[in-house]
């Protein structure tokens, strides 16, 4: 037999009446973390979920031209489609013509197959007259793209309701006429050098980054409080400072007859009618997002340098080592954690920026998130930019993981 | 940072030049706030500096375009300044009074799954803003408050929680819970013992963790640039919109007083840490 139960003052076992004690803590702090979790998934968690459900959603078409799948849905596809079929494309197509509803439809399909558009912008205004017999017959007199077998399998082809075309876009990849995944032709191929621009100015800024954070969070940590406080303002004032007013004055600085280009000048390494265009291009993007970005990398090595007792590298000293190894096997191994949390933090907001490279950038500086906010007001290709945004998130969140389980989200420090 | 009269001629050398290194580097962080400055009192509609400002001479500075920022007829920083200051006040008192809330659940030692709702609910600060607007841009359309007052407010107190969070529970790992058990054994409610007690202890952290929401909502661009209209501009829009136009000296001028402003709000963060630091009793 098991031990005699301890009972609590109310003649509950013990065991219990601690369980439930336990359960009430946990539903009471969850009670606590609800409102805010509640409100994130509403306003933030499910609107990124239907982004992502955007990129994919293809069905507008299915939608538009619904007899008309339904028809070919027992069609061979070896030679051009039978009478019904086309009866079925007039019964869909010609009350969005009257309507004037067709557009989108152009565009669309004129992306599967270059030739649709204007075929379909021919038909649009044929369509009126039609006699009610003989479809088939009139729609091929109409335009070429109805005599043509590869059209009706083009049209075929976009009838699944989710697609990951854009992307296959994003990557400078496409579908060819038998559904394989092929590259975009040499011209059109730009969404590749832009992702490459994008990861190569984050790395560089991040290295940049460490290389002048290093030394200065060093000489922050070590240096007498009433020094290191003052000097610590050089770096706090910046992250304080709005980001449009850091922008500017990098613009003021970086412009053709401004200060830099004075003391380049000056210091003779460019002639006065030949000044170096230092902005609009990836070099205005490149310095201004390191000096912006940088005290995100000098606040989690300082937080980190503090900790490390100045006793250990004179230990080392005294045992032999000169400042130079000593470095290197004690200090140095100590400050990693620091490091990893700097240049991920770094690299994960330069990675996504998009002020300072659509002001200072040009179009040769632009990054991922310019092309993103180009496809969401400009050219209004929403998909896409879901695409690109959901591609860009999926790095990002690899990245916050990776931060996660090395550094703990807990350990983010704010100034 | 005085060197022993021993030290070698090379150590030495070194010394100095990481020294010299450093003053570089902090010269690089803070020199570029500072050319705005003069460039603001430019008497001249240039932004570069004039003959007359570099010889000093009174008559190449001017107040014009702080007066032109006031005044100036076509300039909708007045409207702007006000749809920023009532953005930034509702979306301070929301994302202060969630944050702080979620982030008292976060640290009862009861919680389950902590790290995992740490990362969603940090999450806002890490998505990249382009992401966040057009997932929240999507979102206010489809519920009509796109170009509404309510949904920038709301966009920033998501945006501005995590900065909450983050200070508060950061103030929260030095907490005595013992008070509030206390407290409690005298017979005070528990809404009673967060007032009297909890608040006044972790209060510093709940007001830094106010100022960077609020600075957050006040800097931010990309979340309100896909949902503002026309009504609904703010002082980072018309800087947007002016700086892609033209760099004008009424931007630099705008810019000058957000860089007073910000000083202003980092003396005070300085401030707080420090009283935060003080009351737990950690001496740094």
């Amino acid at each position: 037999m098991s031990q005699e139960q301890i009972l609590s003052s109310d003649g509950i076992p013990l065991e219990e009446s601690l369980k439930k004690a336990e359960r009430k803590n946990k539903l009471k702090a969850f009670f606590l973390v609800g409102p805010l979790l509640l409100f994130l998934l509403i306003t933030f968690v499910f609107p990124i979920g239907d982004m992502l459900f955007r990129s994919v959603d293809d069905r507008m078409i299915t939608k538009m031209l619904p007899n008309t799948f339904k028809a070919l849905e027992t069609w061979d596809g070896e030679e051009l489609p039978s009478e019904e079929v086309y009866k079925a494309f007039y019964d869909d197509f010609y009350p969005l013509a009257m309507a004037k509803k067709s557009g989108k439809l152009y565009q669309r399909l004129n992306y599967e197959k270059s030739g649709f558009s204007s075929g379909l912008k021919k038909t649009n205004r044929k369509i009126k007259k039609f006699e009610k017999a003989n479809y088939k017959e009139q729609f091929m007199k109409t335009h070429k793209i109805w005599r043509k077998v590869e059209y009706w399998t083009a049209l075929k082809n976009t009838a699944p309701n989710w697609s990951y075309a854009k992307y296959l876009k994003g990557l400078d990849l496409k579908f060819d006429e038998d559904r394989n995944i092929v590259q975009q032709d040499e011209d059109r191929r730009i969404h590749k050098i832009l992702w490459m621009r994008t990861l190569n100015v984050a790395f560089w800024v991040t290295v940049f980054c460490f290389i002048l954070a290093y030394p200065i969070s060093h000489l922050l940590a070590t240096l007498p409080m009433k020094y290191s406080n003052l000097l610590m303002i050089c770096v706090l004032l910046p992250f304080w400072t709005s980001l449009l007013v850091r922008t500017s004055s990098w613009m003021v600085l970086l412009q053709q007859q401004g200060p830099v280009n004075d003391l380049i000048v000056w210091l003779g390494l460019a002639a006065d009618d030949n000044r170096p265009e230092l902005m609009y291009n990836v070099i205005g993007t490149f310095v201004a997002m390191t000096q912006i970005l940088l005290p995100f990398m000098v606040l989690p090595l300082y937080s980190v340098m503090k900790t490390i007792s100045p006793s250990l590298m004179r230990a080392g000293k005294s045992l032999g080592g000169t400042p130079l190894i000593s470095f290197i096997k004690i200090y140095f191994p100590l400050t990693i954690p620091g490091i990893g949390a700097g240049c991920l933090l770094v690299f994960i907001l330069a990675i996504g920026y998009y002020i300072t490279p659509a002001l200072v950038g040009g179009a040769s500086g632009s990054l991922i998130s310019n092309t993103i906010a180009y496809h969401m007001k400009s050219s209004l290709d929403w998909a896409f930019a879901s695409a690109l945004g959901t591609m860009l998130l999926v790095g990002v969140l690899a990245i916050y993981w990776v931060y996660n389980k090395l550094v703990g989200i807990d350990n983010i420090k704010l100034g | 940072m005085a060197l022993p009269n021993h030290t070698p001629w090379n150590y030495r050398v070194w010394h100095y030049t990481y020294l010299f290194f450093c003053g570089l580097v902090f010269f690089f962080l803070i020199a570029p706030l500072f050319v705005i400055l003069p460039l603001s009192f430019n008497a001249e509609q240039y932004i570069h500096f004039s003959a007359k400002m570099l010889a000093l001479d009174p008559e190449g500075f001017s107040l014009r375009w702080y007066e032109d920022m006031i005044y100036g007829t076509k300039n909708p920083w007045g409207l702007a300044t006000k749809n920023s200051l009532i953005i930034a006040f509702f979306a301070t008192i929301g994302s202060t009074v969630l944050g702080t809330v979620a982030a008292l659940g976060l640290s009862s030692r009861h919680m389950p799954y902590k790290a995992a709702f740490m990362a969603l609910l940090i999450s806002p600060m890490i998505v990249p803003l382009i992401i966040s607007g057009t997932a929240i841009f999507f979102f206010m359309a489809k519920v009509g408050l796109a170009a509404t007052h309510t949904g920038i407010i709301i966009a920033h107190i998501i945006l501005g929680t995590p900065f909450v969070v983050i200070t508060v529970t950061a103030t929260l790992t030095g907490f005595d819970h013992s008070v509030t058990r206390a407290a409690a054994s005298l017979g005070s409610n528990p809404v009673n013992t967060f007032r009297k007690i909890t608040l006044p202890l972790i209060m510093p952290g709940v007001i830094s963790g106010a100022l960077f929401a609020f600075v957050t909502s006040f800097d931010e661009v990309i979340v309100v640039l896909f949902l503002a209209g026309l009504d609904n501009t703010t002082i980072p829009i018309q800087m947007w919109v002016g700086l892609r136009e033209q760099l004008s000296p009424t931007i630099l001028a705008v810019a000058t007083c957000l860089i007073v402003m910000s000083t202003l709000i980092l003396v005070s963060a300085e401030l707080l840490r420090r009283r935060s630091d003080r009351l737990r009793g950690i001496n740094r």
